[in-house]
């Protein structure tokens, strides 16, 4: 009898799980709705739009933080768009007796400029207790007491919100926020130099609270009237309409400050850093950064719609078929923090992340390269996933410390012992070796995608490499051999010490795994007779070193804040040498004439002059030499079959929008690739009655013997 | 005993103080404030002016032990190390350096990482007390020399493989529970069930071997010997006589370690996903989060001493021949 209730009990416990999907992570009410599953190996630092500048920060809240401008999603070369502004900014040059100039004035004339933006009527804030208002017009929760404030949890334990229109000083607000010393924006010091005021409001306000910020002035920024305002920027600089069209410049309601601020709620993690507010196309709806992160539809989403126009073979590709349907397609984006690659990897081939990168370990697993052009494998196919690669606006380089002894300098020895390092480094071995393929050798200091990259035998580094068979190739070592013995180093000895010459590495790698990388260093210079000590370090000691100039030669990387060169040059601008200015060029590079060059460039439009100055500074510094240019990496993404809509753009964050998921197939796969498998249960019950009767008959074969 | 167990406390308070001054040493001596606000402020436009802002902002502004400008008692109060450990004895552990509160981050990861831990450490004692008792009842036969053998191979095994491997048979190949994740309340089982198990397995070897010797001290002991010449027989002799005094060891063993069940386990967490405490100690020693490395630091302390307090408390329950005074 009892067996018998057991059995039915078990038979019943069985119809009650559904046995088709054990190993489905997610809520069985999920099933077939429009939610979008992403993972996260780091949890956000900052969620606040004018701290955040890191991309694991950038992909939540470029979705909920609407600056006045936006990248078209489909087109290329990346386009500036109108977003919540409606136009592009009326842009006005002024002279120093405050007259307007015309749109060709001389630069020289130009004292300020001043962006004059319209912003649509009518867009509202996502709903946020910190916008609740009570039947007499007051804010609901902008006094809470103390007990109020024990009940709290998360921001989900308000039990109203609100909302309220979004009106330009919103947007002046958020400058003034970047400028306020106890923010702690990373622009504030950047943007001290460009927008008017700025600095002066800085040093006004440093000791009053954020929440009292919102009626002291800042002579750059005025609100002309609800929906129009105008930021005055000194001189002359056109990269300031990308700082616009990034979240730093979203607007922010006076109110999320006063709500935030009161005492107490940071105790509960309730701060804007945590919980934002936006008017962008979702809200987060729930924030627990060590577990999940969770995105839902903002339903105060102002209309906008897909694009209707795109590159040629948009269409074909099927992501113009949305075109003209309002934004957005997904319900809800549910972030799981994964921090282990192996895991991330099953679950996306288990049906349970829709998109997913490629780890090292995996890599083979997904992609093969027939013909030099990868490729996904069979079984890759066969779930029909997809894949995206592109190239990222961004670069690798190994730099030469320019105030170093050996290989600094301008002297011709020293240039031509950096150029011979320069063709003995073969990239081209290290991305196939190291990163599987997926990068390109550099031919200068900008990557492709951005205004001013040359392709074909034009754009190739004429000192490294010779252009064959339609391609670039990396020039003979013995080119570099003879370069290092006019250099002074004949095979490589330094003829002071009469033995091998050594140079240091400069790293901040210290784990196992990077060891074969720092062999492979070695053996680069080895093929010039010349010894590389690798000096690995912590990564303080190591900014350390390169703050005061101590290091020799070291690897360092950019990624592009907006797709314009002079976010590039600017890395080797000598007035933001590292150890003269503290600025961001790492190698102390100085040289007049490029510097001239780059002060020209960087305050023109894009034009035929504009590219002609590029050129030629891409010739100083190939001649010169302050850095191998390493690599640009090259994105592969996957995705399956019914992620749709997806097109890789390397500079906008905002993409979730024009996203959408078939349902149905992914629910009808999932289930296809999940049916667990019961058969190894029968063994492991075989084995475990085969012991039990092994040991029963043991003991009871023992106990006989000793009652004999 | 009260008198013992206040004692025992106030000694814990110089402990305390030494560790947190241990603490702060080494991490100051590898890190300076500016390296910290580098840390935390990026790689992208760091000037000195931001440098000195997050640490007027964070309160690394004054001197770390002795502030030679201060007046009287200022010199040592208005110092980091006095600011940032004084609020440690109250529980009261602060801002981490990110800007989060880490009594709330501590409550919230306090209880995934006890889901895990907890059914561990209970199904391991049962499991490993279980194997042993076995391998003691076959003492001489072949199944325990397989069973040490088994024993020494499971200990052999790197904790990562049994992850690992556990991971890709029974979540990916059998599809039998998600491979990893965490949800609440009942929701957890299902993400709980492979880490423990794994958590199991890989501790038996070792489990079974200490146990087995535990066991083996006490079956030869006179009084087993009494009970085997009373007619009983040699499962009866285990189970009656053998399990209950081998307890007090097994007891007092487990008890050591039940608080420090709250800080969670590293590799476990991190394969797993499952947000508890051992994660986000080694992510804020990686990130330099000093708030964070002080506060699970002197947390682990606290527990420490609880639990070493509760090892003596035990010897008095299970063994009524000791006292403590």
């Amino acid at each position: 009898m009892p067996l018998c209730k057991i059995t039915i009990l078990f038979a019943l416990l069985l119809t009650a799980c559904d046995v088709s999907q054990l190993n489905n992570p997610y809520p069985k009410d999920q099933d077939g709705q429009a939610i979008l599953y992403q993972s996260f190996d780091e949890r956000p630092k900052h969620l606040d739009p004018a701290i955040a500048y890191s991309e694991n920060e950038y992909a939540f809240i470029a979705q909920i933080y609407e600056p006045p401008f936006q990248y078209h999603y489909l087109k290329r070369p990346y386009q500036l768009i109108p977003l919540t502004a409606t136009k592009m900014p009326d842009i006005q040059y002024v002279n120093k007796q405050g007259e307007k100039l015309g749109a060709n004035a001389d630069i020289k004339d130009i004292v300020f400029t001043d962006y004059i933006i319209d912003i649509k009527p009518g867009i509202r804030y996502q709903p946020h207790p910190a916008l609740a208002k009570a039947a007499n017009n007051d804010y609901v929760f902008h006094h809470l007491n103390e007990n109020q404030i024990d009940t709290l949890s998360t921001l989900a334990g308000f039990n109203a919100t609100g909302s309220r229109e979004l009106i330009a000083e919103d947007y002046i607000y958020q400058i003034k926020r970047l400028a306020h010393p106890k923010t702690q924006s990373p622009i504030a010091e950047m943007m001290k130099n460009y927008i008017v005021g700025f600095g002066e409001f800085s040093e006004k306000v440093k000791q009053l609270p954020k929440s009292a910020i919102k009626d002291v002035p800042m002579a750059g920024v005025t609100a002309i009237n609800r929906y129009q305002y105008r930021i005055r920027i000194n001189g002359k600089y056109p990269q300031f309409m990308y700082w616009l069209a990034m979240t730093f410049f979203a607007p922010m309601p006076w109110e999320a400050d006063v709500f935030y601020d009161q005492p107490g709620l940071a105790d509960k993690n309730i701060t804007l850093d945590w919980y934002p507010i936006g008017t962008g196309a979702y809200l987060l709806s729930e924030n627990n950064p060590n577990r999940r992160m969770v995105l839902e539809k903002n339903p105060n989403f102002h209309l906008e719609t897909y694009p209707s126009e795109g590159e040629p073979e948009d269409k074909h590709l099927g992501l113009l078929n949305d075109a003209g349907k309002p934004l957005p397609f997904i319900d809800k984006v549910i972030f799981t923090l994964e921090k282990e690659t192996i895991p991330r990897w099953t679950k996306f081939l288990q049906g349970y992340l829709d998109a997913s990168g490629i780890a090292s370990d995996s890599f083979d697993q997904a992609i093969q390269f027939t013909g030099g052009s990868a490729e996904l494998t069979p079984s890759m196919l066969e779930k029909n996933i997809q894949l995206q690669t592109s190239v990222e606006t961004s670069i690798f380089y190994m730099g030469f410390n320019m105030l170093d002894a050996t290989v600094g300098g301008y002297t011709e020895q020293a240039r031509k012992l950096r150029l011979a390092i320069s063709i003995a480094v073969d990239y081209e071995e290290l991305i196939s070796i190291f990163r599987n393929g997926r990068g390109i050798a550099g031919q200068g200091v900008l990557p492709p995608g951005i205004y001013g990259y040359e392709e074909g035998k034009a754009g190739i580094n004429p000192y490294s490499y010779d252009w064959k068979d339609s391609k670039p190739q990396r020039k003979n070592i013995a080119v570099a051999r003879q370069l290092i013995k006019e250099a002074g180093y004949d095979n490589g000895i330094d003829p002071k010490t009469r033995e091998a010459l050594i140079l240091y590495f400069d790293t901040t790698s210290s784990s196992i795994d990077d060891r074969p990388m720092f062999n492979w260093y070695r053996k680069q210079l080895e093929k010039l007779g010349i010894k590389l000590v690798i000096r690995a370090t912590d990564y303080n000691r190591f900014q350390d070193k390169i703050r005061k100039g101590n290091a020799q030669i070291y690897v360092w990387g950019w990624n592009a804040d907006y797709p314009d060169p002079e976010n590039f040059f600017f890395l080797l601008y000598g007035r933001n040498s590292k150890v003269e200015f503290g600025g961001e060029n790492a190698s102390n590079y100085q040289n007049p004439a490029f510097d001239r060059l780059f002060e020209e460039m960087r305050n023109m439009d894009n034009s035929p002059q504009r590219f002609q100055l590029i050129q030629q500074m891409q010739e100083i510094v190939r001649h010169d030499s302050p850095w191998i240019f390493g690599l640009h990496p090259k994105q592969f993404s996957l995705f399956h079959s019914w992620f749709l809509n997806r097109k890789t753009h390397v500079i906008a964050n905002n993409t979730l929008k024009y996203q959408r998921l078939d349902t149905i197939a992914r629910t009808q796969q999932r289930q296809a690739w999940n049916r667990p498998n019961f058969w190894p249960l029968l063994l492991v019950g075989a084995l475990f009655m085969l012991i039990t009767f092994y040991a029963v008959s043991t003991v009871r074969s023992r106990a006989r013997k000793s009652l004999q | 005993m009260i008198n013992y167990i206040i004692r025992r406390f106030l000694y814990a308070i110089p402990i305390l103080i030494g560790v947190n001054i241990l603490t702060f040493v080494l991490f100051f001596i590898i890190n300076s404030p500016d390296d910290m606000a580098r840390m935390q402020l990026g790689q992208k436009h760091v000037t000195q002016q931001a440098i000195d802002n997050w640490k007027q902002q964070h309160g690394y502004d004054v001197p770390l032990l002795w502030n030679e400008k201060a007046q009287a008692a200022e010199k040592l109060t208005n110092t980091i190390f006095y600011q940032k450990s004084v609020g440690l004895f109250l529980f009261r552990f602060g801002t981490s350096d990110s800007g989060r509160n880490i009594g709330a981050d501590i409550k919230e990861r306090a209880l995934p990482s006890l889901a895990v831990a907890l059914p561990t450490l209970i199904i391991g004692l049962i499991a490993d007390i279980c194997v042993a008792l076995m391998v003691v009842l076959f003492r001489g036969s072949k199944l325990e020399l397989g069973g040490m053998i088994l024993c020494v191979i499971l200990m052999s095994v790197s904790s990562l493989f049994y992850i690992i491997g556990g991971q890709f048979v029974i979540a990916k190949v059998l599809r039998w529970v998600p491979i990893s994740g965490y949800d609440d309340g009942f929701a957890a089982v299902k993400f709980i069930i492979l880490p423990v198990l794994i958590g199991v397995f890989s501790g038996l070897g070792s489990g079974v071997r200490w146990y087995r010797t535990l066991f083996l001290e006490e079956v030869e002991k006179d009084y087993v010997r009494t009970a085997r010449a009373k007619g009983l027989t040699e499962t009866q002799t285990l189970f009656r006589h053998v399990l209950p005094n081998a307890m007090i060891p097994i007891l007092t063993g487990v008890v050591v370690v039940l608080p420090m069940l709250f800080m969670g386990s590293l590799i476990m967490e991190s394969f797993f996903s499952i947000p508890g405490l051992g994660s986000y100690t080694i992510d804020a020693i990686n990130s330099q989060d000093f708030a964070i490395v002080r506060a699970m630091v002197f947390l682990g302390s606290v527990l420490y001493v609880i639990g070493l307090l509760l090892t003596d408390i035990s010897y008095t329950l299970v063994d009524p021949r000791v006292r403590l005074s």
